[in-house]
C-alpha cells in the first residue's frame, strides 16, 4: 500500500472523493510555491501535484504554460522541484510530480526516481509518457515505491484502457476533455461515459481533471470519480492577485469551496 | 502500374511496429494522440497497398508539383570545387522546394481518411505555405502556426499563405520560433482531432510522421540514383543534403541506404560556429532525449530544457532531428557534420555566380557540405547533392549578409 492508495481507501470510506491540486514549482518563486502548496492543503486539498516547469508543455493551456514559463526564467531548476516536492510532504499530504518526460530521462530515470522517494514524493503523473515507452519508468518506479499515474482519455480505444489501466498504479488519471489544461465553464459529458469505460476494465481508483474550476464541477465529478483534479484554476488564484497574501488567500478559498464539493450526496 | 519515383515496392525494415529505429523514435505524446496516431498509422498503410491511392499520388505529383525534378550536372560549379557535382533539382519543383511531395501526400491522405481540416507548423513559412497550396489544391481548410519572431521576419510568406486562403496563427509563447509553433499545433491537434489532420512538415515527430514523410520524400533519391546510373553509368560516391527536421535528406538518403559504397552526409547547420554555442547542429552537438513525440538527438541543457537554436537558414533552424538521422548516425550509416553560416553563405555565392541559380540557404549547407567532400575526395569523386529548394524566399537575408541593401532598405528588412 503508498501513501496514495491508504489516501484513496480512506476518502471512500468518507464517502467522497479526493481533491487532488496542481501548482507548479517555483511559481512565483520557489519558496512562493511551497507556500501557495501549504495554503491549499490547508484549505483541504489531499493530495498535492507539484508542476515540474518545461520548456515544450504541449498539453497544457494559456494558464499553466504562463506559470511554468515564469518559473524557468526566474531559474527554477529540477533541484527546486524536489525541494519544493520535500516541504509538501512535510504538510501530510501525499504529493506526486507531473513532469513531461525529457527532464526524467535527462537526469537518468533511476536517479530521477531515487531523487524523487528521498524528498517524499509518492510518485509521477507522465502526461506524455505511455505506459508503451516506459519500460525503464516501470522498473525503477518499482524499485523506489513510486506510483506510476498515466492519463487516458475519451479518445482511447477500450483495449488502451484496459493496457494503461494494468500499468498503472495509485490512480488512472482520465483527462475529461479533448483539450489542454485550462478552465472550463461547464464539465464535459466525455468524463462519465471515460469513466464508466474505466470501470468495466479496472477496479483502481481513477481521478478525473482538465477544465474543473469550482466546488459544483467537482461536486458533479465526485459523483462518479474516487479523486476531482483541479490545477489551472489554483494557478489563476496566484495569476489574477495582485500580492503574494491575497494569492494565497484566494487558492485557500478556492480550495476550501473544491473540498466541500467532494463530498457526495 | 507506373510510378513515376521509380520507387521499389519493398519496404525499408525500419522501424519496428511502434515506430523505433533502434533506440530512437516511437511516440512520447499525450494519450489523446494515441488513437488518433494509429489511425494515420492504419490508413496510411492501406493508402500505401492501395495501387489507386498511389496511381493519384504520382499523377498530381507528375502534373501538378513537376515531379520528378531533374538532375542536373553543375559543370562550372565542378570545377571551381575540385569534383563531379550532380544537382537533384528539386527547387524546381512547384511551391520551389522538395516539402510539395509531402503536403500532397499527406493532404491527399486527409482526404482518404474524411479529415476536411489540416493544420500545419511552419518556421521560415515554407511548410506553411506549401501546405496552404495542397489544402488549397484539394479543397481542404487549412490553419498554419507560425511563430511571432516568424512572422514578423517572413511577412512576405505570412501573406503568402493567407493569400492560398490559410489562417496564420502567430505563436507568442516560449520562444515565439518553430519549436513554439509546433506545440500549438499539437495543443490545437488535441482539441480538434475528430477532423483535423496534423499535417507535420517534417520526418520527426510521433510515429507514424517519421516514416510517412520518409516514404513520401523518397522519390528524391529514387529518382536521383536512377537518373545518375543513367548520365554516369555507376553511383555517387557520395550524397549529401541539408538537415534541420530532415525530410529533405531523409528523402534522398533512402535509396542510398543498402548502396554500401555510396558515402551519405548530412549537414547541419554551424550557425556562428559550433564553438559560440550558437548554431543548430543537433546530431553534432546534441545529446539523446525526448522532444516533440519521438526520442532522438536534441539540443538541452543539463535539466533536459529545448534550448533554442541559431542560424542563418530558417528551415534548419530547429533544436531537434528526425529520429532515424539518429539511427543513420549511431550506426554510421550516414554521417552528420555542421557547416557555418558564412561556410554556407559562400557556398551560395559560388553557386549564384558560377551556375546562375539562386539555392535555398538550407540547400546552400549541402552544397558546403559538398565543397568540404571534394576537396577531401579529390576531382575523381562524383557528389550527389539534394538542391532542395530555391532561394527566392531568402533573396533579403542573403543581401544583407552581403551588404547590397544599403542602409534604408537595411531597417525595412531587419531580421
Amino acid at each position: 500500500m503508498t501513501v496514495i492508495d491508504d489516501l484513496l481507501a480512506r476518502t471512500r470510506a468518507e464517502n467522497r472523493a479526493a481533491l487532488v491540486g496542481y501548482l507548479p514549482a517555483g511559481f512565483p518563486t520557489v519558496d512562493g510555491s511551497i507556500a501557495a502548496i501549504a495554503a491549499m492543503v490547508e484549505g483541504g486539498v489531499d493530495l498535492v501535484e507539484v508542476g515540474l516547469p518545461y520548456s515544450d508543455p504541449v498539453m497544457d493551456g494559456p494558464t499553466i504554460q504562463a506559470a511554468a514559463e515564469a518559473a524557468l526564467v526566474n531559474g527554477t531548476r529540477v533541484d527546486d522541484v524536489f525541494r519544493v516536492v520535500e516541504a509538501s510532504a512535510a504538510t501530510g499530504a501525499p504529493t506526486v510530480v507531473m513532469t513531461y518526460w525529457n527532464p526524467v530521462e535527462r537526469r537518468g530515470v533511476d536517479r530521477f526516481a531515487a531523487d524523487l522517494a528521498s524528498a517524499g514524493g509518492a510518485g509521477l503523473i507522465t502526461p506524455d509518457l505511455i505506459p508503451d515507452e516506459a519500460t525503464e519508468w516501470e522498473r525503477a518506479s518499482r524499485e523506489h515505491g513510486l506510483d506510476r499515474i498515466y492519463l487516458v482519455s475519451p479518445s482511447s480505444t477500450d483495449e488502451r484502457l484496459a493496457m494503461t489501466a494494468e500499468a498503472a498504479s495509485g490512480f488512472i488519471y482520465a483527462t475529461a476533455v479533448m483539450g489542454v489544461t485550462g478552465q472550463r465553464q461547464e464539465t464535459s459529458s466525455l468524463a462519465p461515459e471515460l469513466v464508466g469505460r474505466l470501470r468495466k476494465v479496472t477496479d483502481k481508483p481513477v481521478g478525473v481533471g482538465l477544465g474543473v474550476s469550482n466546488g459544483a464541477q467537482a461536486h458533479e465529478l465526485a459523483a462518479f470519480s474516487d479523486a476531482v483534479i483541479v490545477g489551472s484554476a489554483l494557478v489563476r488564484c496566484l495569476l489574477d492577485q495582485p500580492d503574494e497574501a491575497s494569492g494565497l488567500r484566494a487558492i485557500r478559498d478556492l480550495a476550501t469551496d473544491l473540498r466541500a464539493g467532494v463530498e457526495r450526496d | 502500374m507506373t510510378d513515376i519515383s521509380g520507387r521499389s515496392p519493398s519496404r525499408s525494415a525500419l522501424p519496428d511496429g511502434p515506430g523505433h529505429f533502434g533506440r530512437f523514435g516511437g511516440r512520447f505524446m499525450p494519450e489523446a494522440l494515441i488513437a488518433p496516431l494509429d489511425e494515420i498509422t492504419r490508413e496510411w498503410e492501406a493508402a500505401q497497398a492501395d495501387p489507386a491511392f498511389r496511381a493519384e499520388l504520382d499523377r498530381m505529383l507528375r502534373e501538378y508539383a513537376n515531379v520528378p525534378s531533374p538532375l542536373y550536372e553543375a559543370h562550372r560549379f565542378s570545377r571551381a570545387v575540385g569534383a563531379r557535382i550532380l544537382l537533384k533539382r528539386e527547387d524546381l519543383n512547384h511551391t520551389g522546394a522538395h516539402k510539395i511531395r509531402n503536403v500532397i501526400g499527406q493532404a491527399l491522405l486527409a482526404k482518404r481518411i474524411g479529415k476536411p481540416r489540416c493544420i500545419a507548423e511552419t518556421g521560415a513559412g515554407q511548410h506553411g505555405v506549401a501546405s496552404a497550396t495542397a489544402c488549397a489544391y484539394l479543397d481542404l481548410d487549412c490553419t498554419v502556426y507560425m511563430g511571432k519572431v516568424d512572422t514578423e521576419r517572413q511577412a512576405l510568406n505570412v501573406a503568402r499563405m493567407q493569400m492560398l486562403g490559410a489562417e496564420v496563427i502567430p505563436v507568442t509563447t516560449g520562444s515565439a520560433t518553430l519549436k513554439d509553433a509546433i506545440n500549438e499545433a499539437l495543443r490545437d491537434w488535441v482539441t480538434t482531432v475528430d477532423t483535423t489532420h496534423y499535417l507535420f512538415g517534417t520526418a520527426a515527430g510521433p510515429h507514424p510522421f517519421p516514416t510517412m514523410v520518409r516514404e513520401l520524400t523518397r522519390g528524391i533519391g529514387d529518382e536521383a540514383r536512377q537518373q545518375v546510373l543513367e548520365l554516369t553509368g555507376r553511383l555517387p560516391d557520395a550524397a549529401v543534403a541539408c538537415v534541420g527536421g530532415g525530410s529533405n535528406a531523409i528523402g534522398l538518403f533512402t535509396a542510398f541506404v543498402p548502396d554500401e559504397s555510396v558515402r551519405l552526409v548530412g549537414i547541419e547547420a554551424g550557425g556562428d560556429g559550433f564553438e559560440t554555442g550558437r548554431h543548430a547542429a543537433t546530431i553534432t552537438a546534441g545529446e539523446v532525449g525526448v522532444l516533440h513525440g519521438a526520442r532522438s538527438f536534441l539540443l538541452q541543457d543539463e535539466d533536459g530544457q529545448t534550448m533554442e537554436s541559431h542560424s542563418i537558414s530558417a528551415g534548419l533552424d530547429y533544436p531537434g532531428v528526425g529520429p532515424e538521422h539518429a539511427y543513420l548516425a549511431d550506426i554510421g550509416r550516414a554521417q552528420y557534420v555542421p557547416a557555418t553560416d558564412a561556410e554556407a553563405m559562400s557556398a551560395f555565392d559560388l553557386l549564384c555566380k558560377t551556375e546562375g541559380i539562386i539555392p535555398a540557404i538550407e540547400s546552400a549547407h549541402a552544397l558546403a557540405g559538398a565543397i568540404a567532400l571534394a576537396r577531401e575526395m579529390g576531382p575523381d569523386a562524383t557528389i550527389l547533392v539534394n538542391l532542395s529548394g530555391r532561394g527566392d524566399k531568402d533573396v533579403h537575408t542573403a543581401a544583407k549578409y552581403f551588404g547590397l541593401l544599403d542602409e534604408n532598405d537595411r531597417a525595412e528588412t531587419d531580421g
